[in-house]
This record gives C-alpha cells, structure tokens and sequence, in this order.
C-alpha cells in the first residue's frame, strides 16, 4: 500500500541526470568548434560502451535493466569520462576507460549510489598511470581536421609531432625545469592563450555557463564549486605572491586544465561527494589544495583528479563530523 | 494599530500545489444523521476509553459513553440518540486494517440531548477544568489527537504565550479555514478560555497568508484580545513546532512540553471545542470534515464522530474511478483500509482518491545523495543518512542521527528524485524502536522476577532444611528419653507408645497452626514485589474465586478440627481483604494522579483487564450497572457466607 | 648478539610485569560477558535451550560450551546479536531446540482447573497466582509464553493463546523495495 506523501512531483534521478547532460553541452560545442569534431565521435563511443556495460552490470547483478539504464547516470559518467580524456586518445582506450568507471568504479561497489569513488576519475587516474604517453597528447586548436583527427581516435599511426604534446600544465611544469625559466616567460610560448591554454580558455567559459545552469535548476549548491574555486585562486595566489617567477597566477590556474568542468560537474557528483552544507565547502575546499599541490609540486601536470579520489576517501568523515545541528537542538534557546 | 511582529523563520519546507480553492466556495454543511454510528473507543494519544453503556442501552446525544482510563486519555460521547447495537471489534481510521474496539449506535432520528451543564468557568479551578475537559472528550482537532487536558497544565515557569494554530498547511484541506470564517467568535472564545486556564499572558493567532478571508475574519474577532499573525505560506508551517519557531524564534526540541518553553499551541477546531465544552457544555460529538480530492463537489461539512466516511463522501459527489479514501491531507494523511471506516476525532479531511489524481509510487531508485531531502528538511535532518540506517535497520545510529525529531511531514520523500518512500522508512524505524523497548521492558520485569523466585525458592529450601533437621532432633531427643526410662519390658513399654503418639500429633497440630499464622500474617510469597495495578488485577482475581474457595476452606477448617483454623481464617480473610482495598486505592490514586506519560500501554492493558474482570463479578453478583464516574469502581468485597 | 637477546628478554619481561600488574589492577568483577549475553536473550526462560533460564544458558555460551543458536524466543535475531557480540558466525536457529513463533500467553481455563498448584510450581516468572485447592489464574502481563506450565497442568487446562496485533501494536511494515528481477532468482 502506497503511504503519504502522495503527491511526488519529483522529476526523478532521470530528470536530473538529464538537466546534467544538458549543462554539458555549452563546453562540448566549444570543445568541438575549437578542437574539431573528434570528441563527438568520442562522445559517442563512450556512451554507447557506457550503456552496454551498465545494461550488462545490471542483469549480471540480477536487477531491472530498463530502469536503471533510463536513468540516464552512466551517459551522464560516459561524458565526463570523454571530457576529461584527451581528445585524440585512440578508440579502445576511451572504451577502456568507461569500462573501468561503470564496471569497476561503479557497478563492483554496487551500482548508483553505492560508489565511493568517482567513476570518471577513477578511469581518468587508472588510464594516466596505465598511458601516460597516450594521456598527454593534447592536440593546439585547429589543428587537425575531422579526417586526420577520426584516423587517430580509429588507431592510425600516431605522428607524435602532428599532435601539439602537452597541455599548458604540462608545458609549465616540463618548462620550469629548464634554469632560468620564469611563468612569464613561458606563457608567452605557443600554448598559451591569454588566461589559461590557448582555445581552453573557451572551453572552460562554456562549462561555467552550463555550471550556472545547474545552479539555477539547483541540480547542484553552490557551496562546493565557490569553496573549491576560492581556495584554488587562494592558494595559487598566495604561492604567486611569494614567488611569481615558480608559481602560476591564481586566473590561470582557474581557466586551464579541467578546473572549471570539475568545479561544476566533477567534484560536485553527489554520491561520491560529501552532502553536509559544511562538509561540501570543506570537501571543495580540500580537493583544491591538493590539486594545486599535484600541479604545483607533484609528478602529474594535472592532479584534480587524484584530488577528488584523496577527497573521496574522506567523505564518510566528513559527513559523521559536519551533521548541522538539528532543530531544537541547536543550543543557547532552552530555558 | 497592531505593531508588527518580528517573524522568524525555519529551513526547509516545500510549496506544494494548494488545491485549496475547491471546497471553500460554498459555506460548511451540516451532514445529515446517519442510521448507524460506530464509535471508536480509542480516538486519542494515550489509552482507549472504557465503555460506560451495554448493548440494547438507550443512549441520548452527547451522552458519555466511555470513560476516559488513565490520565492520557480521554471520554467518548454518543454522537446521537439511539441504541447500543453492540460493543466490539469494528473496522478502525487506522492504516493497519486493524479492528478496534468500537460502541455501535443505531441512530433514533429523534436527536435528543443529554442535559447540557455550561460551566461556569471563572468560579472553577484549572484541575475542574481540565477535568471537564477529559471528560467533554477534548483533543487536539489538528489531527495529532492529543488529550488537550493534558496539554492545559502551565509549565514550570508559566505559559507567557498561547499559540492558536491556523496556518492549515497541507494541501486540499480546509477545514480550519472555513471554521475560522464563519465561526471566529467561538475560535476566539475558545482561545481565551484556555488563556484563562493556563494563565498566559498573550495570545498570537497564527494564520497562513494565502487566507486573507480568514485572517480578516479573525482579526475582526480578536479586537484587542489576541493578536492575528499572517505567515508566509510554506509547507509544513502548520506544524506545531514550526508555528512556535515562526511566530516566536523558540525552537522545542523533541521530547519536551513547549510548556517548559513558555509556550502552548493549540489547534483553531480545538478552541472551538473547547468553548463549546465549557460555555454550552456541549462534549466533542462532531467536527468538520473537508471533503475533497477526486469528487465532483469538494466541501466542508460538520460530521457526527462515528459516521462511515463512505456516507460523507458520497454527499460530495465522488467520481466512480474512485478507489481510496486518505484521511488527512495528501503530505501526511492516512491510506484508509476501506470506505467504511468512520470518521473519528482525528478525521480533518477525507481525500478521494484516484489513480490519476494520487499515481501509485513511482518505482524505488537508489539514492543519489543530492541532499534535496536535507534541504527541504524542516527539523534539520539529514533524511538521507536516517534513510540509510533505517534502511539497513541500525537503529541505534538512526537513533543518534534524531531519527525522533522527524516529524514525518514528508517534505523528504516529496522532493526526493529517487522517489524513494522515505517516510515509510522512518515510521517503520520508530515503530521498531518502540516495539523493541517494550520488549525490552518485558524482559528486564522478566529476568529480575526470575531471579526473585529462584531467591525465594533458595530461601524456602533452607528454612525446610532447617525445620527438618530441628524435627529430627526433637526426635532424637525424645528416642534418647525413651531409652533411658528404665525397665524396658514388654508391659512397660505399652504406655509409652501413646506418648509418644500424642507428642507426633502434638507436632503435627502445631506445624499446621504455624503454617496457619504464617498464610494469615503473609500475603502469597510470590507477588510481593509487583507494581500496584498487577495487584490490583490479582485482588480482582482473588476477589472473583472469593465464592468457591470460601466454603472450600471453610469445609477444610471443619473437617481438620484444628483450633488454629477458626481464628486464622477471619484474620486471613480481613487481611485479604485489607490488601484488596489497599490495592484498589492505589490503583485509583494512581489514575486520578497519573502522570502525562506518552504511551504507558502495558498499564492500560492491564486496567482494561481489570474493568473487564469487574464487569464480569458485577454481572455474576446480578448487580445493575451503574454509571459510575471513576473507573474502577468499588467491588464487593465481602466473601459471601 | 647477546646484547639483542639480554635487550628482547628485557623487554619481554618488562612487558610481562605490565601485563601481570594490569590484570591485577584492572581486574573486572564478575564476568560483563555473562550479562552482556543475558541482556540479549529474552528472559522467557523457558529451558528450550537445555539450560534451567536465561542466565545459566549465557554463561554456558561465555564459557564456551553452548551454541549461540539454541534460543527459539531470541529467534534470528537474538542470533544475529549473539554473533555480533561474539564475534561468531550467524547460524540458523538449531532445530531440535524448537522453532521461532510468534509470542503468547498461557491461559487456565478458569472452568477446568482444580488448584493443584503445579503450574504455579512451574512459573519460572511467578506468573501464576493462586493456591492450593483453588482456582489459578495467568497475570497476563508477566507470562513470558515459555510453556513451562503446559506440560505439568493434570487436566490440560492451559492453553498458549498467540497474542494479537493490536491497533496500538500495530507496526509499520519495512518498506517493499522491488530492486531485484522477480522471480529471478527464486527459479
């Protein structure tokens, strides 16, 4: 028998799923004007190996297929896995990496909502420390055409010197090595745009714009996108204010790698992510600082993705520490 | 001008659709007097009511006929003239499917009163009051079904302010607003009345401002006596702790009288019964029902307490795909087992339903932890981690994570994507968590009455021990006498025989004169320890084999001969009796003065029990039955001789 | 090499003293097990599990010689505590121990009973008054449904009545979550 409320205008996991993909779709039209239509076939590729594999998780695991593929959370995991790959990756290993997030990362813990872990930063940690090679090949805008671009991603021999071999983290950390080279210089070189990487800069105002999307359809809070944003520009600044020379300004820290799309869609996954007011600003503001210190100081150019796995681990923590105080119990009103 | 008051808020809440404008278009109606009224004995939080009346009794209208058991809990009254058809199991307003004890009335149509006694209330004190009260059948008409006698006691520190609630959050219902429209004069007179009883300083009227006619209305009453406060509408405003919190910035934690607080809130239907109770002496016999959901003409009508919600629904017109009734609104009402039930003290809507105006549930996902549930929370809960244990059944986390501050206003489980039941979950928690504790209860009285009688089995052995080892030599004693009387001849032994027979007998007689004194000084051994109701139930017992085991021992006493036996059974019979009345005292000590416990249920058992056992010796001693006031009332106890 | 082994004796010793002082000094009175395990079981007291009460059957569980699954009354649940408490593995409920039922009362038929007293005898709770010669009487309220005094009545007159979910009883179901394929598994 069906118990109060019986009203339930909730639009269901589907609808905010959906909501979610719908905030994606500003950057990955960016993302394929300036680097050309190759993530769309790797967008592709990842959402139908994403389905495949859930569909078959579930009947593995003995539960109903059709609602729990229409629930729309493993396209949702496909895209962010997509987006965080380079773009050129050849085909098996994007397969591979959505197989890591929704068989391994998601499913073997027990399907939505059980994860501990990030699916998409799973596979993305699990494939850089498998490829490093494959991983860093990041192609400048424009570049390549939709031929040359689809005989990668299809496998064809990979001309190291076609594809521009790093992001703008990589370039700085790879250039800093060199004596005597300061940030200044560096940003003046080829990969650098203005802000962060030259046509990435773009991207990242695109996944902004779909990020305030999702903060109007309060799909998310605003609590973990401003504690992680703040505390990277935070940090960052501090660092470039000691030593302008080794540290990266905080803005450009803000607009390259992936800081924008895991600020809005990334780190704000709520099943991996904490759920307490407190505990999100804290779970943000943790993922940040040790990104910055990944990029700043570790062997990895990129290290938001080790970030929120290190902040995953922390969550139930969190969460036990930062319970709001409940009504009538806050203290102080009693008599 | 009234000053404006500084308004504080609480977080959380939903704005569900209001569907409110149906069934306020037309004025409330009186619902016409069914043949056949079933009144459910146990209509309020706390025990059920004792039935006062016997099938075939004539009963006349707004006549008690149950009485309230214990401190928590309150009368019941015939909502018309007519016979007692039979007092039993019937169909009960209960999600269970459950039957309860109900009196069932077939109605006479001729409405005639009981007398009616306006009280006079300046010249009565508050304990008066709050009795009349229990006894005009008063509770909370928000739908909790508190015994509002027991909610009238000020505080430790007074009650500064007297909260009216009028906010009526849930969707579709209507009744308070209607009630507050047409009959202000008597909401205010109630309110002032219980200022009166609790001694409070203001009155603050709190009424949700999607209902400007209302608030006019009662604004137009109040004058200077009380103040009118519109506050915003958000769902569950109406909630008793979220009104306190609204209109006074105090938050009442769970399990504390808002009393302790400084302030009290009562329903807008509750003022009304209660005016009605004291200035015309008129018991609670009808409330007003909002007829609503899927029926063509959505109303308020005044419903006697016992009518089948079937007969009310049907005068609004339901539409055939009809296929439950919800008692309540759609956010916490109560699936109906049938459409037979009646409609009780806690009935404020009935909604029929349909399966394209309430869907049935959307299939159950998994949680994703969005969290919207903690955001709409209105006690600051995380639903979420509470789903969790619930789910898994750990309730002693669930328990730490204030699994009883929910409010089951269903704010969670109306937001939640997942569609999952979080409401159900909660409920299923807490009733787990009561069952367990009676359990527990049940077996702590267990163990510590098990180590009692194993105590006393120890005790009785080595006091027999004794006696037999004193016996034996007593015994050797005499043998050692035997042996040394000289001249042990045949013929000289001849007398000693006798001697030593008449010295056996002369044991005997004095062990059964002790045994005597010990039954007449000792009550039975093995109910020393019990509380004061389980003795007055094992008086009651005793009390009912008065008739055989009277002559039994008596034909006993006769045919042992003993000189013990005549002077031991009066004094046992008058020390029984001194115990039965002792035990009955306190037992009624123990009503009149019992404490406001939530839900002492094994004690109401029990008194039921007890006025069951009554009932049955009353009948068997061919008494009539008399409607005495207080439960349980005094037995025979004279053994008959 | 002599200096490591007079270094490991040393601390070997030391550790050793600290112990011996501690089990000394911190020494428990009685045995919190045996009550930890009594407050588990559910005081019927009935003797289904081959001991004479609750608290005899949770020290022979504490010293190790009982199966934690012997108590029909705890049913899977008091098992499931058993085990966590223990640390031991859950068992299904030991078969030639009885079976989990829902709880009841006994109840003399007041018609039939002679007043011989043996129920009462019986009563491991003093859950029956009554004296000799006359009728006996179950205190509802305290029987703790072990059907001791079944057996013993001469003239059968005790019956176990299951008691019925009331209104007031009445509990909230677990919530029915259709999450596996149905029938599925069950083929």
């Amino acid at each position: 028998m069906m118990h109060s409320p019986f009203l339930r205008p909730a639009p269901g996991v589907r609808g905010v799923m959906l909501t979610v993909l719908l905030a994606l779709l500003p950057g990955i039209a960016v993302y394929a004007w300036q680097f050309g239509a190759g993530i769309l076939v790797n967008l592709l590729l990842a959402s139908c190996t994403a389905v495949a594999a859930e569909a078959a998780m579930l009947r593995l695991r003995g539960r109903a297929v059709g609602l729990a593929v229409g629930d729309l959370s493993a396209l949702v995991t496909a895209w962010l896995v997509a987006l965080s790959l380079p773009p050129l990756v050849p085909w098996w290993l994007t397969v591979l990496a959505v197989l890591i997030a929704i068989v391994a990362a998601k499913h073997l813990y027990g399907g939505l909502g059980q994860n501990p872990f990030n699916p998409a930063m799973a596979a993305y940690c699990a494939m850089i420390v498998a490829y490093p090679a494959l991983m860093s090949q990041w192609p400048a805008p424009g570049q390549l055409d939709f031929g040359a671009q689809l005989d990668l991603i299809l496998g064809g021999p990979r001309n190291i010197d076609a594809i521009s071999s790093a992001t703008v983290l990589d370039a700085l950390r790879t250039g800093l090595r060199t004596p005597g080279a300061t940030v200044d210089a560096l940003r003046q070189t080829s990969p650098f745009g203005a802000v962060g990487g030259s046509g990435w800069e773009w991207v990242g105002a695109a996944y902004l714009l779909g990020g305030f999307l999702l903060l109007a359809r309060r799909v998310i809070t605003w609590h973990m996108p401003l504690a992680f944003l703040l505390t990277l520009a935070l940090v960052s600044g501090v660092a470039w204010l000691i030593h302008p020379a080794q540290f990266a300004p905080p803005w450009f820290h803000l607009a390259s790698g992936g800081t924008l799309l895991a600020a809005f869609f990334i780190i704000t996954d709520p099943v991996s992510g904490a759920t307490t007011p407190r505990g999100k600003l804290i779970f943000g503001a943790g993922i940040a600082l040790v990104a910055w210190l990944i990029r700043s100081f570790g062997a990895y150019p990129e290290g938001i993705a080790f970030a929120v796995l290190l902040m995953n681990i922390c969550v139930p923590l969190i969460d036990m520490k930062t319970q709001p105080p409940v009504f009538g119990h806050r203290g102080g009103e009693s008599p | 001008m009234r000053a404006l008051r500084k308004l504080f808020s609480f977080n959380g809440g939903v704005k569900p659709a209001p569907h409110k404008a149906a069934s306020i278009a037309e004025p409330i109606a009186i619902a016409p007097l069914p043949e056949r009224l079933m009144v459910p004995l146990w209509q309020s939080t706390g025990a059920a009511a004792l039935p006062l009346v016997q099938a075939g009794d004539r009963v006349l209208k707004g006549q008690r006929i149950g009485a309230a058991d214990g401190g928590l809990s309150v009368a019941v009254h015939a909502p018309s003239s007519g016979t007692v058809l039979e007092i039993g199991p019937q169909p009960m307003a209960h999600p269970s499917g459950l039957l309860a004890p109900a009196i069932v009335l077939a109605t006479d149509g001729e409405e005639r009163w009981t007398e009616l006694e306006p009280v006079n209330v300046g010249g009565t004190p508050p304990d008066a009051l709050r009795d009349i009260l229990r006894d005009a059948g008063i509770v909370g008409l928000g739908g909790a079904v508190f015994p509002s006698h027991q909610k009238l006691r000020p505080g430790a520190h007074g009650t500064r302010t007297l909260i009216i609630n009028g906010a009526e959050c849930e969707p579709f219902i209507t009744c308070d607003d209607m009630l507050m429209r047409e009959r202000a004069a008597g909401v205010l007179r109630g309110a002032m009345l219980m200022k009166h009883i609790l001694q409070a300083r203001e009155i603050l009227i709190g009424i949700e401002d999607n209902k400007p006619e209302a608030l006019a209305a009662m604004r137009a009453a109040a004058g200077s006596e009380a103040e009118v406060v519109a506050v915003p509408t958000r769902y569950p405003a109406g909630g008793a702790k979220q009104l306190i919190r609204v209109l006074t910035g105090i938050e009442v934690p769970h399990g504390r009288r808002s009393t302790d607080y400084g302030v009290q809130c009562f329903n807008v239907g509750t003022a009304f019964a209660i005016h009605q109770a004291l200035d015309h002496g008129q018991p609670l016999i009808s409330r007003l029902v909002t007829v609503a959901g899927n029926v063509a003409r959505p109303r308020n009508y005044e419903v006697l307490i016992g009518t089948a919600m079937r007969e009310v629904v049907a005068l609004a017109g339901p539409r055939p795909d009809t296929n439950r009734y919800i008692m309540g609104g759609p956010m916490m009402g109560l699936p109906m087992p049938g459409f037979d039930v009646p409609v009780v003290k806690a009935t404020n809507a009935i909604l029929a339903g349909s399966p394209t105006l309430f869907p049935p549930a959307p299939p159950e996902q998994p949680c994703i932890r969005c969290g919207d549930c903690a955001r709409a929370c209105p006690a600051d809960l995380q639903p979420l981690e509470l789903y969790w244990f619930s789910r898994a059944r750990n309730f002693g986390k669930a328990q730490e994570y204030h699994l009883f501050d929910c409010i089951e206003c269903g704010c969670c489980a109306y937001v939640c994507p997942a569609h999952i039941p979080l409401v159900d979950y909660y409920r299923y928690a807490k009733s787990e968590v009561w069952a367990r504790e009676r359990e527990k209860e049940a077996a702590d009285a267990a163990r510590q009455r098990f180590e009692f009688r194993n105590f006393r089995q120890e005790r009785e052995d080595s006091e027999k021990a004794a006696k037999l080892a004193a016996r034996n030599a007593a015994a050797a004693a005499a043998a050692r006498a035997a042996a040394d009387s000289p001249a042990p001849s045949a013929t000289a032994a001849e007398p000693a025989e006798p001697a030593a027979e008449g010295q056996k007998k002369a044991l005997i007689a004095a062990a059964l004169a002790r045994a005597q004194a010990q039954q007449a000084a000792a009550p039975p051994r093995n109910t020393d320890d019990l509380s004061a109701e389980t003795q007055a139930e094992i008086a009651a017992i005793e009390a009912r084999r008065q008739e055989p085991a009277t002559t039994a021992n008596i034909a006993g006493g006769d045919a042992t001969g003993t000189s013990a036996t005549p002077t031991a059974m009066p004094a046992a019979a008058d020390k029984k009796k001194a115990l039965i009345a002792a035990a009955l005292a306190r037992a009624q000590a123990q009503q009149a003065a019992a404490p406001p416990r939530n839900t002492d249920k094994l004690s109401a058992e029990t008194q039921a029990e007890i006025a069951a056992i009554e009932a049955r010796r009353q009948q068997a001693a061919r008494l009539p039955p008399e409607p005495a006031p207080e439960p349980p009332r005094e037995p025979p106890l004279e053994p008959p001789k | 090499m002599l200096s490591a082994l007079l270094v490991m004796t040393g601390i070997a010793l030391a550790i050793g003293a600290a112990l011996g002082y501690a089990a000394v000094r911190f020494r428990v009175e009685g045995d919190p097990l045996v009550e930890k395990i009594d407050a588990i079981l559910p005081q019927t007291q009935c003797g289904q599990c081959g001991y004479p009460g609750c608290k005899p059957y949770a020290q022979a569980i504490a010293g190790g010689e009982a199966e934690i699954n012997q108590c029909p009354p705890g049913g899977e649940e008091g098992i499931r505590k058993l085990a966590d408490l223990l640390g031991r593995e859950v068992k299904p409920l030991s078969e030639e121990h009885g079976v989990e039922k829902p709880k009841a009362v006994a109840v003399i038929d007041e018609q039939t009973c002679i007043g011989c007293t043996l129920c009462i005898q019986a009563c491991p709770v003093d859950a029956i008054v009554g004296a000799a010669k006359q009728m006996h009487t179950v205190v509802e309220k305290l029987c703790t449904g072990c059907e001791l005094c079944v057996a013993p009545c001469p003239v059968d007159c005790i019956s176990m009545v299951t008691q019925a979910e009331t209104v007031q009883t009445w509990k909230w179901r677990y919530p029915v979550v259709p999450l596996r394929v149905e029938g599925k598994r069950a083929a």
